[in-house]
């Protein structure tokens, strides 16, 4: 295999497998979240707002996958 | 980039160009520096200045437009300031944190929302500043410098005794926490804007009209956490680093 396909690979793999931690954390949280509404409506805004900052910080470890996976195309130190 | 020469052929539209990796440089000297994104910044930094003039001249006691607008902005920022320091500090971080945030709020819009691709540049493309790995470096960098200020300045040296406070054992990895915190913050803020616009780019490399349009509200939306989040973590260093680091005293 050259550099070039074993690097295409690579990057599909760095983002498939970066999404599915967060993934699941991130369906963790909003589930939580969601429970935590449903039991006191009242604290709707607050439980929002938490929400989407540790939605975005677990986003972003994807996004560290697509940074190596963009790395791997388009920048790629070995090709 | 030969990778994606493939999609670039499907392409018969040149309003959907994919231009990962090409820059327009300008040489300063020895040094090559990438004038897309200085024009940007420069325009940003611009539109924010004419903002901050034309809101602070002719000052009502009963603020209309423009005034009113800044304030509530203002606000905004002072709020953030104020939940991440605490009461008694925020103050002085005021500027630094809103510059920080309208920066990069700013930038990150003016690259969603201005329709950049119809200027032609001789190599590379306008788009949004935090585009550029090097913008986000900067500024995460930048951030770094604070909390080292705010920490030595309200400490002096013993300020490094809170590498080794609750076990010396942690030295490694506090020493290690310096480096990843500029990493982390500079890499989020450029993967997630270098990620819109890839999607967006993409989607409109394949259907050129109306399908694109929610992944760019959805765009908008992430870029505004993200310059939220930044701003946020900024000052989340800012007040580990004046309060020492383990203990967790906030209000």
């Amino acid at each position: 295999m050259d550099i070039n396909s074993a690097s295409v690979i690579a990057a599909a793999l760095a983002i498939g497998l970066a999404a599915i931690g967060p993934g699941i954390g991130q369906g963790n949280a909003s589930g939580q979240a969601v429970a935590g509404i449903a039991r006191q409506p009242e604290a709707e805004g607050k439980i929002r707002g938490t929400l989407l900052l540790t939605l975005a910080f677990m986003e972003s470890l994807t996004i560290y996958g697509l940074v190596v996976a963009l790395v791997l195309l388009f920048a790629n130190p070995f090709a | 980039m030969e990778i994606l020469d493939g999609l670039t052929v499907i392409n018969s539209f040149t309003l959907a160009e994919l231009e990962v990796g090409e820059h327009f440089l300008w040489k300063i000297g020895n040094f090559s520096v990438h004038g897309q994104v200085l024009i940007t910044s420069w325009l940003v930094i611009g539109l924010l200045v004419l903002a901050s003039v034309a809101a602070s001249q002719n000052i009502q006691r009963i603020p209309s437009g423009i005034q009113n607008f800044m304030e509530y902005a203002l606000e905004f920022i002072r709020d953030l300031a104020k939940s991440q320091l605490g009461e008694k500090e925020y103050r002085p971080w005021v500027p630094f944190i809103g510059t920080l945030f309208l920066f990069i709020f700013v930038s990150n819009w003016g690259g969603a929302l201005v329709p950049w691709k119809l200027i032609e540049l001789p190599s590379g493309e306008l788009a949004a500043p935090t585009n550029d790995i090097n913008t986000t470096v900067a500024l995460a960098l930048l951030t770094s410098l604070a909390y080292f200020y705010a920490g030595l300045s309200k400490k002096g040296l013993g300020y490094f005794k809170g590498y080794v406070e609750p076990i010396p054992i942690l030295l490694p990895i506090k020493v290690l926490e310096d480096f990843t915190k500029p990493l982390s913050l500079s890499f989020r803020l450029f993967g997630n804007i270098v990620a819109d616009e890839l999607v967006v780019g993409v989607f409109v490399l394949l259907v050129p009209l109306f399908v694109p349009l929610p992944l760019m509200a959805l765009g908008l939306f992430t870029s505004a956490i993200q310059a939220l989040i930044f701003a946020t973590l900024a000052g989340a260093y800012i007040h580990e680093a004046l309060e020492g680091h383990g203990e967790e005293e906030h209000g």
